[in-house]
């Protein structure tokens, strides 16, 4: 089995940060039709992250950010050992006719978004939507759904490890790490 | 927060604090679904419920159903009175012969103390209690307790003072079970025949004088008045119920402290509580009924999580 490794350090996680805040500036035309959606529970560290970098950095005002939590819309629901635990949503914005930019930390097998696509569904109808992707698992997807955005792209084929992904505290970083049985 | 103790609802008293505040804390999610342009997850979409009324219910029945739905479920609903329960068919038998079109789960009211318990017993389904007779209503319990917590921030510590018809009432015992465990004060208030002789062994306040009720309370919870209940006569007659045990605004103002009013419904207006109050600002009654399809929709969506 492989070790543990690695794959962003703090000072790498800042610059991974900082190219994606870029792209949305270059690629976003009008903020005001624009919102970021956080999905619960993992990826709303990231998406706040990647929003206070957006207003203090990018000098964007008046950005629209919401949360998003999918639990109600799974698939695995009564299929899973474990109980579901939604957690708060928080959108107090329109979603008719916006372009929304869904975010979340690990991309895997692409069901959390086919989730995240379904609620988004009941606030309104989005002109688009597009994702942002921290990091991509690669070769893992059960559907097809790619991101738009993506931090760093890793394989884990083969190797018993999974991604970690650890916004809190004073030094975040990325690993990969033994999967739990 | 972890997933229920229990695979049914039979009552208050079999479920835990934890139990309570992992449904609460659910229930915040589903009212916020509740308050969207589209009011529903699909959640349950594979789960068939039915709802068994051998009592009538006007609230109860159309919140579990809106509950229901709202959770994408698919539901049947089933009233005694057009059924076969009339030509003499056992609970059991009935219940088995709904459970064999491929059921997944019960909610039933009966006029029978302990019939949801008997069903959970000998049927192969999970049963959510909608009122056995007179001895619990879990989930008015729940609604009211998560009504208390919303408008005064906790259950724990507050005084919750029950008047009316103790004897008859399924929602008191309930609500007693549920405030206690979340660490309320409970006191109940009503003429001497309408309380039961043993209630201070549930560790309840008594009181028979409506004034010194609502002097020690913070929240008032009126009961209604089972008419339908009184085979013999419990007092002389209603006006001189609604003398002694009818909350008026006189009565309101006389004390030095607003209080929170709350009902379960429906309302004798005029004789367990004045019009007045129960269309002013401090009756939580319609908070009451909005919390009770999110509430139960946190039931449903937990339990249905535990098959």
């Amino acid at each position: 089995m492989a070790k543990p490794k690695q794959i962003l350090d703090k000072s790498q996680l800042n610059l991974t940060l900082k190219r994606l805040m870029f792209e949305i500036v270059e690629n976003v035309e009008d903020f005001d039709n624009f919102a970021i959606i956080g999905l619960q529970p993992r990826g709303v560290l990231f998406s706040r992250m990647l929003k206070s970098m957006l207003e203090n950095e990018g000098k964007i005002k008046n950005l629209v950010y919401g949360e998003l939590d999918i639990t109600f819309y799974r698939d695995d629901y009564r299929r899973n050992e474990s109980s579901l635990v939604p957690s708060k949503l928080d959108i107090d914005f329109d979603i008719e006719g916006r372009n929304i930019l869904l975010v979340d930390d690990v991309l895997y097998t692409g069901r959390t978004i086919r989730a995240a696509l379904d609620a988004i569904a009941d606030f309104g109808r989005p002109k688009k939507v597009e994702l942002m992707a921290l990091i991509d698992r690669r070769y893992n997807r059960e559907l097809p759904i790619e991101a738009d955005y993506v931090g760093q792209t890793v394989d884990t084929r083969g190797t018993g490890l999974r991604v970690q992904v650890d916004l809190e505290g004073d030094t975040p970083k990325v690993t990969m790490v033994e999967s739990k049985k | 927060m972890s997933a229920l103790s229990t695979d049914h609802l039979l009552g208050i008293k079999d479920i835990t604090k934890e139990d309570i505040e992992t449904i609460f804390s659910t229930a915040d999610n589903f009212k916020d679904v509740l308050n969207r342009p589209i009011k529903k997850v699909p959640s349950l979409r594979d789960i068939t419920i039915v709802n068994l009324f051998f009592e009538n219910s006007t609230r109860t029945r159309i919140s579990f159903e809106l509950a229901e739905k709202r959770l994408s479920a698919d539901v049947i609903n089933f009233s005694s009175s057009s059924s076969s329960v009339n030509k003499g068919e056992t609970l059991i038998d009935t219940v088995n012969n709904i459970l064999a079109m491929k059921v997944d789960m019960v909610v039933m009211r009966h006029p029978a103390p302990g019939a949801a318990k008997f069903l959970s017993q000998h049927i192969d389904s999970q049963i959510i209690n909608a009122g056995d007779g007179t001895h619990e209503h879990p989930t008015q319990a729940l609604l009211d307790a998560f009504t208390i917590r919303e408008k005064l921030g906790t259950v724990k510590g507050k005084k919750v003072a029950i008047v009316g018809d103790i004897l008859h009432s399924r929602v008191a015992l309930s609500n007693i079970f549920c405030l206690q465990k979340l660490g309320a004060e409970v006191m109940v208030c009503g003429p001497q025949t309408l309380i039961p002789r043993h209630i201070r062994s549930l560790g309840v306040e008594v009181s028979h004088n409506l004034d010194e009720a609502l002097a020690w309370c913070d929240v008032a919870n009126m009961l209604r008045i089972q008419l339908e209940r009184q085979e013999i006569s419990y007092f002389p007659s209603l006006t001189d119920y609604q003398l002694q045990y009818g909350l008026t605004i006189p009565r309101l103002n006389k004390l030095k402290k607003e209080i929170t009013i709350m009902h379960p419904g429906p309302i004798n207006r005029g004789v367990e509580i004045s019009s007045d109050i129960a269309d002013s600002e401090h009756a939580l009654i319609l908070d009451q009924v909005e919390n009770g399809v999110a509430t139960r929709m946190a039931v449903l969506f937990l339990l249905a999580n535990k098959k």
